[in-house]
């Protein structure tokens, strides 16, 4: 295979495999069952929970 | 009891583990001292001796004691306390080194003529300090915050956090004094030679197995938006690190290697690490930052959730391609040079998407920004962060780096977003972290934030505003010809042209060092536990969790 084609492959597959990729994570983002996971993520920093490092009931 | 015993068994075996690498690297450290084959290595296998041997007694100490089994319970925060002292210290260390070279550009006297000050080995001293020393270890303790609490675990590993804390250090160590001894592998941001980078590289495997460790102990399904950019940050920086520095040592003895790329490979590879240093480092780490520290301090969800996780995986995915931008004009191919420029102006899109993310979380507590000049620092990092993903994308263009490149601008750019975004960010985490680790109900000062604040901010528009105006010149300068076709000027002209500027430049950066200074002594303070001056001025998020009314009664003892 010459370098053009081989190139010109690897640009498409590249172009094709991003686009789907970056189409998979604003549907991961949106996908409205994800929803109230993230909204509940989203409170993540505020809940001061100094207890739960405890191991000793591990 | 199984459990328990089985626990034994662990700790047992990760301090026999601790105390055999020691042992190892103590007795590497005297075969290096006694036969390295150059100066430099001898001193440095004194330093690993040292290092190692202290680490030794200390364990064994430890083991014949024979005390009762440490306290495993709650988070591990001894070594992130550790870590906060050192970004402060190595923080100052390295604006004060970068004030001193930003004089030495204006009067050239000021290097002494001695080859250890000389600008060629404080530059680097002063690039590793900030970058390396004060934002990584800035890193890696807000990583060992931000993970413990957002995955609500103990840090993993017992002697693991602190051989990563102290074997850091010893890297910092080691590179510095490498360079004001000449010892230089001469790649930007990539300096120190072989074997410093061998040590760094086993540091952050250990720093990625915690990590992820903790990660793995955590008690949510779902992993919190700031891990994921931690986590690339030390993936990333584990990759970068390992390809950029493969190298073949002229004897596993001396200093001296070579780098196993040549020509226009290496300068792709080089910018390849440098830009992602820049996008990695400096960004996606700092974000990890901003997207705890943020919230936490406004205490605020996180304004989209969504766009968190695209502005992370476009981030990540974006950033990798920027780096030929660095090489327009050069042996790089062209398609090379226009992918790398076409990239980065795509990445406009993530940082605006992350930035409007940081500054809309305050959205319905803006006034806090008059009140609370702790968050003031931290949205103005993020301002800061907007401004100059938008300066740099521009400098990507091929005809504007034209006039951009090789100037004073580039340096200013850097500087907007070293000093106004990773050092304000790490700032603002800092003064929130000092408080809640050492228990206390306040900073010693909020009004010594202010003043840090305001005397830094003055700093840093001195020194990007001065560094626009030279930098513009330098370049118009340099690409002006008279009617005859010639170079209107030599290039000693526009270095006398600059003059007026580097000043500027100096003094922006000498208030930027005694903003740090400020903070410096108003933390030490707060350590000290001394009765804080305004605490009724300080927000309830100032104190420490115990000490805040209403948000949960403290454990009993």
């Amino acid at each position: 295979m010459e370098y053009d084609q081989v190139a010109s492959i690897s640009q498409v597959a590249a172009l094709i495999f991003f686009i789907v990729l970056f189409a998979g994570v604003v549907l991961y983002a949106f996908w409205p069952g994800n929803k109230k996971r993230f909204d509940e993520a989203a409170k993540l920093p505020l809940e001061d929970d100094p207890e739960s490092g405890n191991e000793k009931d591990n | 009891m199984a459990a328990t015993s089985q626990r034994d068994e662990w700790s047992a075996l990760s301090d026999l583990l601790a105390i055999g690498s020691a042992g190892f690297l103590t007795i590497l450290g005297l075969i290096l001292a006694m036969a390295g084959e150059d100066r430099v290595m001898a001193f440095h296998g004194c330093l690993l001796f040292a290092a190692s041997g202290l680490a030794l007694l200390y364990m064994l100490t430890q083991f014949v004691e024979e005390r009762e089994p440490a306290d495993t319970s709650g988070y591990a925060d001894g070594v992130i306390r550790a870590g906060v002292i050192a970004t402060v210290f190595w923080g100052v260390a390295g604006f004060l080194v970068g004030d001193i070279i930003a004089w030495q550009l204006a009067f050239p006297a000021l290097n002494l003529d001695l080859p250890w000050t000389n600008f060629g080995r404080m530059r680097p001293l002063h690039t590793s300090a900030v970058i390396f020393a004060f934002g990584g270890n800035a890193l890696i303790a807000t990583s060992f915050y931000v993970v413990q609490r957002t995955c609500r675990a103990r840090l993993a590993g017992k002697w693991s956090p602190w051989f990563v804390f102290w074997g850091y250090q010893l890297f910092i160590v080691l590179a510095a004094t490498g360079y004001l001894l000449g010892v230089t592998q001469s790649k930007e941001y990539a300096e120190p030679e072989w074997y410093v980078d061998v040590w760094l590289t086993i540091v952050w495997v250990v720093y990625f197995l915690v990590f992820v460790g903790t990660v793995a102990k955590r008690k949510d399904p779902h992993v919190y938006v700031a891990n994921w950019f931690y986590l690339a940050f030390i993936v990333t920086i584990a990759l970068l690190h390992i390809v950029n520095n493969l190298a073949v040592p002229v004897s596993l003895l001396g200093t001296k290697s070579y780098i196993v790329y040549s020509g226009v490979q290496d300068a792709m590879t080089q910018w390849w690490y440098g830009h992602n240093a820049v996008g990695f480092f400096l960004t996606a780490g700092f974000l990890g930052m901003m997207y705890y520290f943020v919230p936490k301090r406004a205490e605020r969800p996180v304004y989209s959730y969504r766009l968190s996780v695209i502005h992370f995986w476009s981030l990540i995915f974006i950033y990798i391609w920027a780096g030929p931008h660095h090489l327009h004009y050069t042996a790089l191919p062209d398609w090379a040079q226009t992918l790398g420029m076409t990239f980065s102006i795509i990445l406009w899109m993530p940082s605006w998407g992350g930035m409007i993310n940081g500054l809309m979380t305050l959205s319905g507590a803006w006034d806090k920004l008059r009140t609370d000049p702790v968050i003031r620092m931290l949205i103005v990092a993020v301002a800061f962060y907007g401004m100059s993903t938008f300066e740099g994308p521009l400098m990507s263009i091929r005809s504007v780096n034209s006039l951009s490149h090789y100037t004073d601008w580039t340096i200013g750019h850097v500087h907007s977003g070293a000093l106004g975004w990773v050092a304000y960010i790490t700032f603002g985490a800092l003064y929130c972290l000092v408080p809640w680790l050492w228990h206390r109900k306040a900073l010693y000062s909020q009004r010594l934030v202010e003043w840090h604040f305001w005397i830094s901010t003055l700093g840093i528009v001195l020194y990007i505003t001065s560094m626009w105006v030279s930098g513009i010149l330098q370049g118009l300068m340099w690409r002006a010809y008279d009617q005859l076709g010639f170079l209107e000027y030599s290039f000693v002209e526009t270095v006398e042209a600059m003059h007026p500027f580097y000043i500027i430049r100096a003094i922006g950066g000498l208030l930027f060092l005694l903003g740090a200074l400020l903070m410096a002594y108003n933390l030490w303070r707060t350590v000290r536990g001394d009765q804080p001056v305004d605490a009724t001025d300080q927000p309830s998020v100032a104190a420490a969790p115990e000490f805040r009314p209403g948000e949960y009664t403290a454990p009993a003892e």
